[in-house]
């Protein structure tokens, strides 16, 4: 692998894809928790570092919300390396040069696995709302057949944040003889009232978008306006109030009020900037289908593990102190069942004032927690 | 810390050590940086497990390979079952919380048999200085000043005996340490540490 000067990390990636149920025969295709069939299926993924002979040293990163299977390297004719490059490479808390990392993207994304962007086989157009409604199981289940194509019993480690915490979870509840260890963080087993709120309110500003068009607005005016405002409104969750002090105060972008309702304030710069850029970068049915599927995952208590079920996965559980979109007393809440259930569990709430967003931003914490945990399981295993 | 050490390891938990059946399941109340935790595992290949409050802490017992919760056990414990782990262990850490006796039931639910350890509040230097100096005892088990001190709590080895009958918990074993070595003669007065290992008294042996 050729390194490209910029530090210790995984140089040029490509992204890789994998397609399964081709036949036409749907059932050959994804069986969805809903009952309905999804056919073909592609999953766009990168790997990094290399699977060792035993195939016993694969770990699987989960993504985010609008995240996608680059989740470190660069691309050709790039210049922002993937989004946990900080976390991923020789020698970082996934260190690359003893472990195989697997990335992929969600089924319902639209950063090359299948989504509602999708061509329809059916129609030849994009699916629009013709996609099936997935949940996170599905995209579990999908990650699975990659899994299995990767020729890989059983995975060291399954960790990632927010939505990749959840489908973390779900692999532990779906497959836990698949999983050695697992690392969710900043996440919940089911979303709490106030999360199903946001999502609503999210999914509802671009359903409110003339231009939605009830999904169908491939070959026109996409709902721009409606999915920034979807964005800007998550922006605002994803930080806590003492980053939001830290990083606009009340500074002015002009130096004085305009007397007018144009961006002032630096933080509605901010909010506007990253909403109208989102737009560019992520399809508005993708938003409200990963969305649903977050409202659906539940797997609290024993949807976890079942009674009297025991099985040899190691937890490490990480949450931060200033995280109020997922704050950690969802995380206590696992961790408690999980005491209860007497299973291998290290817990840690890391002091942070960048609320959500400090699981991408506190990498030096997680590295010192990952990296250990990652060489223990290791050892043991 | 307050003990001298054989090698880099406490008089403590040497002492400890000794104490714990192999292969056992050992929660520590307050592990700290882990070293007693990590000390049992690699002598006693005891499953391991602790709960402790300090963020920083966390990270060297994660550096240390063990697994630990990061909370409170003041009021922690209940999500444990009844009887789960051999040994709970609450070495110098039941006199810094706030409801000792609700924690030391909790450790005798969870635990078969409860390690606590103390400094004895009642050792001969600290007689003298807040006799003949009428201020609080500061000594090399209890290194802080009073405004300082993380104990909460301030009790003598013959506190903990009566405590112990009076509220009908087992003591299975008694062990006192002076800073350099074993002691079995006038604890109360030479002592400057206490180990009980103690048990309810309806656990059947």
């Amino acid at each position: 692998m050729r390194r490209d000067g910029m530090g210790t990390d995984n140089g040029f990636v490509e992204t890789c894809f994998f397609t399964f149920g081709e036949s036409g025969d749907p059932k050959d295709g994804l069986a969805l928790e809903s009952g309905k069939f999804l056919a073909p299926v592609t999953l766009a993924y990168e790997t990094y570092g290399t699977l060792n002979v035993a195939k016993s040293n694969a770990l699987l990163v989960e993504h985010t919300l609008t995240g996608d299977a680059h989740a470190s390297g660069y691309h050709r004719g790039d210049n922002r390396p993937g989004w946990w490059s900080d976390m991923i490479g020789p020698g970082k808390a996934f260190d690359t040069d003893k472990y195989f990392v697997i990335c992929s993207n969600v089924i319902g994304g639209c950063k090359g696995s299948t989504g509602p962007s999708s061509l329809n086989p059916l129609t030849g157009e994009p699916y629009g709302l013709a996609f099936p409604v997935i949940t996170v199981k599905d995209m579990v289940a999908a990650q699975k057949r990659l899994i299995d194509f990767l020729g890989i019993e059983k995975l060291l480690c399954v960790a990632g944040g927010s939505m990749g915490g959840m489908q973390v979870l779900q692999w532990v509840a779906d497959y836990p003889r698949m999983v050695r260890s697992v690392i969710p963080i900043a996440t919940a087993w089911k979303q709490s009232p106030q999360q199903l709120a946001l999502a609503e309110v999210g999914r509802q500003a671009v359903m409110k978008d003339p231009n939605w068009n009830n999904g169908d607005y491939y070959a026109g005016p996409k709902p721009e306006n409606g999915l920034s405002v979807a964005r800007m409104l998550g922006h605002i969750t994803y930080m806590s109030e003492t980053s939001m002090e830290e990083k606009f105060s009340r500074k002015l972008k002009n130096g004085d009020y305009s007397f007018s309702f144009n961006v002032d304030f630096e933080v509605e710069g901010y909010l506007n900037y990253n909403g109208n850029n989102f737009v560019n970068r992520f399809d508005a049915n993708s938003y409200l289908y990963i969305t649903r599927a977050l409202n659906y995952f539940d797997v609290s208590a024993h949807k976890l593990i079942a009674p009297g079920e025991k099985i040899e996965t190691s937890f490490l559980v990480i949450s931060f102190l200033s995280d109020w979109l997922y704050p950690s007393w969802q995380s206590k809440e696992l961790v408690q069942f999980l005491m209860s259930h007497q299973q291998d569990t290290t817990y840690c709430e890391i002091k942070s004032t960048y609320g959500h967003d400090a699981f991408l931003l506190e990498f030096e914490e997680e590295t010192r927690l990952i990296k250990h945990f990652l060489l223990r399981v290791n050892n043991e295993s | 810390m307050s003990h001298n050490a054989v090698g880099n390891i406490r008089l403590d938990h040497l002492l400890i050590s000794k104490l714990i059946e192999p292969q056992s399941g050992v929660l520590d109340l307050g592990c700290g940086h882990g070293d007693l935790l990590a000390l049992l595992r690699a002598e006693k290949k005891v499953r391991a497990q602790g709960i402790e409050l300090s963020e920083d802490a966390i990270f060297h017992c994660v550096e240390k390979g063990l697994s630990v919760f990061h909370m409170d056990f003041d009021s922690g414990l209940s999500s444990f079952k009844s009887q789960s782990f051999d040994y709970v262990i609450l070495n110098k850490s039941l006199q810094e919380t706030l409801h000792v006796e609700y924690v030391l039931q909790e450790a005798l639910r969870v635990g078969k048999r409860v390690v606590v350890g103390f400094p004895n509040f009642a050792h001969w230097r600290a007689r003298v200085q807040l006799f003949f100096l009428g201020k609080t005892p500061v000594t090399k088990s209890l290194p802080k000043y009073w405004y300082n001190t993380p104990n909460l709590h301030f009790l003598s080895i013959t506190d903990f005996e009566d405590y112990t009958k009076d509220r009908g918990i087992r003591v299975l074993e008694r062990h006192y340490l002076t800073s350099q070595a074993e002691l079995r003669l006038f604890p109360n007065l030479f002592a400057t540490m206490a180990i009980f290992v103690v048990t309810r008294t309806d656990t059947v042996e």
